[in-house]
């Protein structure tokens, strides 16, 4: 299997990739760990005629912190991200999800930025990012923007990121209070993608119940969704079984599902439901230990 | 239409600490280019889009799918493959555990589980059952040789640590 003929540049700086972007025009891609891209291009479901490589770009890798929280570099492995001791004491989100990625090849090689960027409606970065309420740091032509999570995820393998833009960094803000995180994954025992994933994020008081949670839901449906209706039914609950598994009743609500060979649409709303309740069970452990 | 000639372009590559200039395709994968450009037949080819392991090599350290990495993106990194491995002394103690554990069938796998193993040692020379099944989650081996791969990780660590 050999990807169509393409010209190939190393640029050095993000201005250098957005230049080329912009002169190039939109048959150039950005290659990052490849690992989307490159069975695509195989497959010759994509055949970009200008491959723009990111892996030159130090500016683009690392983990540091900003504001109380915490920026990650688009790319940063998944296994940098994983085994990263910064992100491992406030956000363990990030060593359990990123564990779960794929197997040890696709996790030394694939990145954070490229998997939020590729939108996989099966990916495990974008329900972590929903959870987290993470920014989208966006470069290109005219300068920088930000993008909330809730509005980067678009539709099936559609971000916001227009063709002539790079995302830079992932922003994760400062969670105040006694915060518990979780990530449960179903995973498709051959590829590792997920079936169904879900990550939940709780936020405690000193009395146990939830003042604030954030749940959100991948592999599921087209695209990484926040689960609103179950957010709703948790917030000013106490954190305990009964009121989580209630809670979880709900979601999916709203939720295209899709189905496949591997899963029905009926089995990945069951697992929907399933998941969100071990996930906000695990949270609220966590942030009661 | 006309189909357009691209042109080839000058790679370095270090392969096994040696150092190849090879003028390839910027499509050709780093796989191809060991395979048909360099003759280094014991990184394999099966599924070519990272299922199955196969093409894996050590890059700087960790192991990747060289079926999804392009040659000209390889410039740089310090590349291991399974010719690599033996020394001045014989067999890397990996591959004398391969053999002394009776760890394959058709051998198909053998290059990218011995990888992984070494990759797995050079970072935890005392890995757990579990540590070992992870480390090598991305090989696959449809001879199903799995208890014995199992068991010459084991036997390599015994080996590594008591030298
Ligand atoms: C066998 C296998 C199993 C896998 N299992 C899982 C799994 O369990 N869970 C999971 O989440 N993923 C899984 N993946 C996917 C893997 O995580 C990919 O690494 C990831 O989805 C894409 O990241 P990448 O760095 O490889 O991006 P690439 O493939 O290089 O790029 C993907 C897309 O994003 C664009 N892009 C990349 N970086 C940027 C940027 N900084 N700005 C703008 N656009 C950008 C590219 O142009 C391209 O369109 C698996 C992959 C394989 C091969
Ligand atoms: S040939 Fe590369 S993973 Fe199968
Ligand atoms: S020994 Fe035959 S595939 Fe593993």
């Amino acid at each position: 299997m050999i990807p169509a003929e393409f010209d190939y540049y190393a640029p050095t700086s993000v201005q250098e990739a957005i230049g080329l972007l912009q002169e190039k025009g939109p048959e150039a891609k950005l290659l990052a760990g490849g690992h989307s891209l490159v069975p695509l291009m195989k497959l010759r479901l994509a055949a970009p005629s200008v491959l723009i490589d990111l892996n030159r770009i130090a500016e683009l890798r690392g983990i540091r912190s900003s504001d109380g929280g915490v920026a990650i570099g688009a790319m940063t492995t998944h296994s940098e991200v994983e085994s990263s001791p910064e992100l491992a004491d406030r956000w363990p989100i990030f060593h359990v999800a990123g564990a779960m990625i794929g197997d040890p090849m696709v996790r030394h090689r694939g990145t954070i930025g490229g998997s939020l960027a590729h939108a996989d409606p099966a990916g495990d970065w974008p329900a972590v990012a929903l959870a987290l309420d993470a920014r989208m740091h966006i470069a290109g032509p005219n300068g920088e923007r930000v993008v909330p999570a809730g509005e980067f995820f678009v539709d099936m393998l559609t971000s916001a990121l227009e063709p002539d833009e790079v995302l830079t960094e992932i922003e994760i803000p400062a969670l105040e209070g006694r915060v518990g995180m979780a990530y449960e994954k179903f995973r498709h025992p051959a590829s590792g993608y997920a079936v169904v994933g879900v990550a939940a994020v709780v936020v405690t008081d000193g009395s146990g119940s939830c003042q604030d949670c954030r749940v959100a839901i991948t592999g599921a449906g087209p695209k990484a969704t926040r689960a609103t209706g179950v957010e709703e039914a948790l917030k000013g609950r106490p954190l305990d079984e009964q009121s989580i598994s209630a809670a979880a009743e709900r979601a999916g609500e709203g939720m295209a599902f899709l189905g496949d060979i591997y899963a029905s649409e009926e089995y990945r709303e069951h697992l929907t439901k399933v998941y969100t309740k071990r996930a906000l069970l695990a949270a609220a452990r966590s942030a009661q230990g | 239409m006309a189909t357009r000639e691209t042109s080839k372009v000058p790679v370095n590559l270090d392969i096994n600490g040696e150092q190849y200039d090879v003028l390839v395709e910027p499509r050709r994968t780093l796989l191809d280019c060991l395979r048909e450009d360099l003759g280094l037949t014991g990184t394999k080819r099966v599924c070519d889009v990272g299922n199955c392991g196969a093409c894996t090599v050590i890059a700087d350290g960790r192991t990747g799918y060289s079926c999804l990495m392009l040659a000209v993106e390889s410039e740089g990194l310090k590349i291991t493959t399974i010719e690599g491995l033996a020394g001045e002394d014989g067999l890397h103690p990996v591959q004398q555990a391969f053999i002394q554990e009776d760890a394959l069938q058709c051998g198909f796998c053998t290059p990218g589980q011995v990888l992984s193993v070494v990759s797995l040692l050079e970072r935890n020379s005392d890995p757990s059952d579990e540590e070992i099944r992870l480390a090598v989650s991305g090989n696959l081996c449809r001879c199903g040789a799995y208890p014995k791969i199992f068991r010459a990780a084991r036997t390599a660590a015994q080996i590594m640590s008591s030298k």
